[in-house]
């Protein structure tokens, strides 16, 4: 595979980013987080030096394909993994040195469903509730109102194993909301539901950012949190691959579209247009990204034709997280 | 800050009570069952068959043996199983990890839980064996030592507790049942329980052996405590061992238990 990059601005989320302060708007800052698991098959390497800060009352997404790292990130996040290196201060606690601290100002929702099976819905929340010290009728109260508010008020009695995936979400997304914390941590929330229910959940997830609250999200779907995030993380290989805001990655402030050739052979001397800001030639498949691609298809087309190839298959993808990732990591994205 | 780790464990130590009252009935039969049998055969069917001639009294070896046996046993699987169950698909271990307490006090609420829980097995099982008998046979048993007896009720089922969270969090859940169905027959049938430590004399190899099960200590306490005529450990030994081994295997169960969790 051969990488041709004619543009150098192309790069300038790569580099590594500026190791964030802890600010006074900051919710979240890591700094050079790493993590090795221990396994029988030999350590791996799930982060490597995470550097990233969630500012204060904004809907932040963590995104990655499988394996990326986002679910340990969240569990260095939520004091339910230790770190093998870096820091973390999570709502103004250290994970490490203040992990009580931390808990009391988080609310979490987990990937998988870890309700309290010897429970129901509605006890669920009440035990919750005490252990964070609200008296019973206290907990009984605040249980039956995110109930209510959650839609689930009808299942209040059933035990957690009767409910399906989607209702198991909302009984989570509301035990997190029993202690009123500051900072939402949501990991995969919508895997596993179907499409009506995951517009409901991120309708919710919205609502409950504009109350105030610090929300983070981690999911592998780009799409989806394009529409719905303020500014995203994208890991890839417990790497951070780039930190900004969505409107900053996606063509509103200069996002590139992506125009994908494949020819009917090898076409590993083509001529690449200079306008071009990012090429990549691998095999019969070209891959040009550029702010703007119009007239690049023909003179790709032109160029193939010289080298006496004909063209199979032509894709654009617009400016967009995908857009973003790919031309950030020379590598697609897959879900 | 300790306030409000002790709030948090004792709303922990509320949902446990919560869930076993609503298997009380699960809970009542599983605990009653085998002291029951146990029992009806040893002070019933054996003498009346001619086996065993003249042990209508064996009642009273039964007595500290099967409160012992019970309260050690369960407070083992309790807490073992239940931590199993916890870390397995789901980890429904983190809806108690993610409450405002140090991961020790988490490991710290298991044990006394646990130790609760086979408390109230212990006293089950010493109301059916003192209460269950034949007319006129009831077993004689007396409370000679009060603080000895205080002792046996905080110590035996912590030690029993702690052990169990060391089990829990050293062997894979998938080892964990089979480890409990292995050990409980040897625990039992050599822990003294259907006969004094003493009377192992005639085999001494065996006599040191049967010494690394905890069941051993705790049915010769109980001895000491209830029938101080029959031979029995001395107390300062069995105490000195309860204490020692709740504090050593506790420490290191808590351990144990935050590497386990944190990874
Ligand atoms: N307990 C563990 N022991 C060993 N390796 C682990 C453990 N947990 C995660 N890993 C490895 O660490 C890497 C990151 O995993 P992680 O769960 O953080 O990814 P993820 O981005 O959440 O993926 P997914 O989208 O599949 O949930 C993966 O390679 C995974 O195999
Ligand atoms: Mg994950």
């Amino acid at each position: 595979m051969t990488t041709v990059a004619t543009n150098q601005s192309a790069h300038r989320h790569s580099e590594p980013p500026p190791v964030p302060s802890r600010g006074a708007g900051a919710a979240i800052t890591t700094v050079e987080l790493g993590k090795t698991y221990r396994s029988r098959g030999g350590p791996v390497v799930a982060l490597r030096g995470l550097s990233m800060e969630v500012q204060r009352g904004e809907l932040f997404g963590l995104l990655g394909p499988n394996g990326a790292g986002k679910s340990t990130t969240i569990g260095i996040l939520t004091t339910l993994i230790r770190p093998s290196s870096g820091s973390a201060i999570v709502a103004g606690a250290d994970v490490l040195r203040e992990p009580v601290a931390v808990k009391r100002r988080i609310g979490v929702v987990s990937q998988a469903n870890n309700l309290d099976r010897e429970l129901t819905v509605a006890e669920n929340l009440e035990f919750r509730g005490r252990y964070f010290g609200l008296r019973t009728s206290a907990a009984r109260r605040r249980a039956r109102e995110l109930l209510e508010w959650d839609g689930l008020a009808a299942r209040a009695e059933a035990m957690v194993t009767q409910l399906s995936g989607g209702q198991a979400k909302r009984v989570a997304i509301a035990r997190a909301l029993m202690h009123t914390p500051e900072v939402l941590v949501l990991d995969e929330p919508t895997a596993g539901v179907d499409p009506q229910t995951r517009i409901r959940l991120w309708k919710t997830i919205r609502e409950l950012r504009d109350t105030g609250l610090t929300v983070v999200v981690a999911t592998h779907l780009l799409a989806e949190a394009e529409d719905l995030c303020d500014r995203v993380a994208i890991l890839d290989h417990g790497r951070l691959v780039v930190c900004d805001s969505v409107a900053g990655l996606t063509g509103r402030a200069g996002g590139d579209r992506v125009l994908t050739v494949l020819f009917d052979g090898p076409v590993d001397q083509i001529a690449i247009p200079h306008w071009v800001r990012r090429a990549e030639v691998d095999g019969a498949q070209v891959r040009a990204s550029a702010a703007n691609t119009d007239g690049l298809l023909s003179e790709l087309i032109a160029a193939g034709a010289a080298l006496g190839r004909g063209v199979r298959d032509v894709t654009t993808l617009l400016p967009s997280l995908e857009s973003a990732f790919l031309a950030l990591t020379d590598k697609e994205y897959r879900e | 800050m300790r306030m409000s780790i002790l709030r948090t464990g004792a709303a922990m130590l509320a949902r446990e009570l919560h869930v076993l009252r609503r298997n009380l009935l699960q809970f009542a039969v599983n605990t009653g069952m085998q002291p029951l049998l146990a029992v009806f055969v040893f002070t019933y069917v054996l003498p009346k068959i001619g086996v065993m001639r003249g042990a209508q009294g064996f009642g009273t070896i039964l007595v500290p043996g099967l409160v012992a046996s019970t309260t050690v046993l369960t407070a083992i699987a309790v807490v073992s199983t239940s931590l199993m169950r916890e870390l397995s698909f789901g980890r429904a271990i983190e809806d108690r990890m993610l409450a405002p307490l140090p991961v020790w006090g988490l490991g710290v609420q298991k044990i006394v839980w646990g130790a609760l829980h086979a408390f109230l097995a212990g006293l089950v099982v010493f109301l059916v064996v003192y209460f269950v008998h034949e007319p006129g046979m009831r077993p004689s048993v007396h409370v000679a030592n009060w603080p000895l007896l205080v002792s046996c009720l905080v110590f035996i089922p912590l030690m029993a507790a702690s052990v169990g969270l060391l089990v829990g969090t050293i062997l894979e859940p998938s080892q964990v049942s089979v480890f409990i169905n292995l050990a409980m027959i040897p625990a039992t049938m050599l822990g003294c329980v259907y006969f004094p430590w003493a009377a192992l004399r005639a085999i001494p190899w065996l006599q040191v052996g049967v010494l690394i099960n905890p069941v051993v200590y705790a049915s010769e306490a109980l001895r000491a405590v209830f029938t101080p005529d029959l031979p029995h450990m001395p107390v300062a030994v069995v105490l000195s061992v309860l204490v020692a081994a709740t504090a050593g295997v506790g420490w290191l169960a808590i351990r144990s238990f935050q590497r386990r969790l944190l990874g």
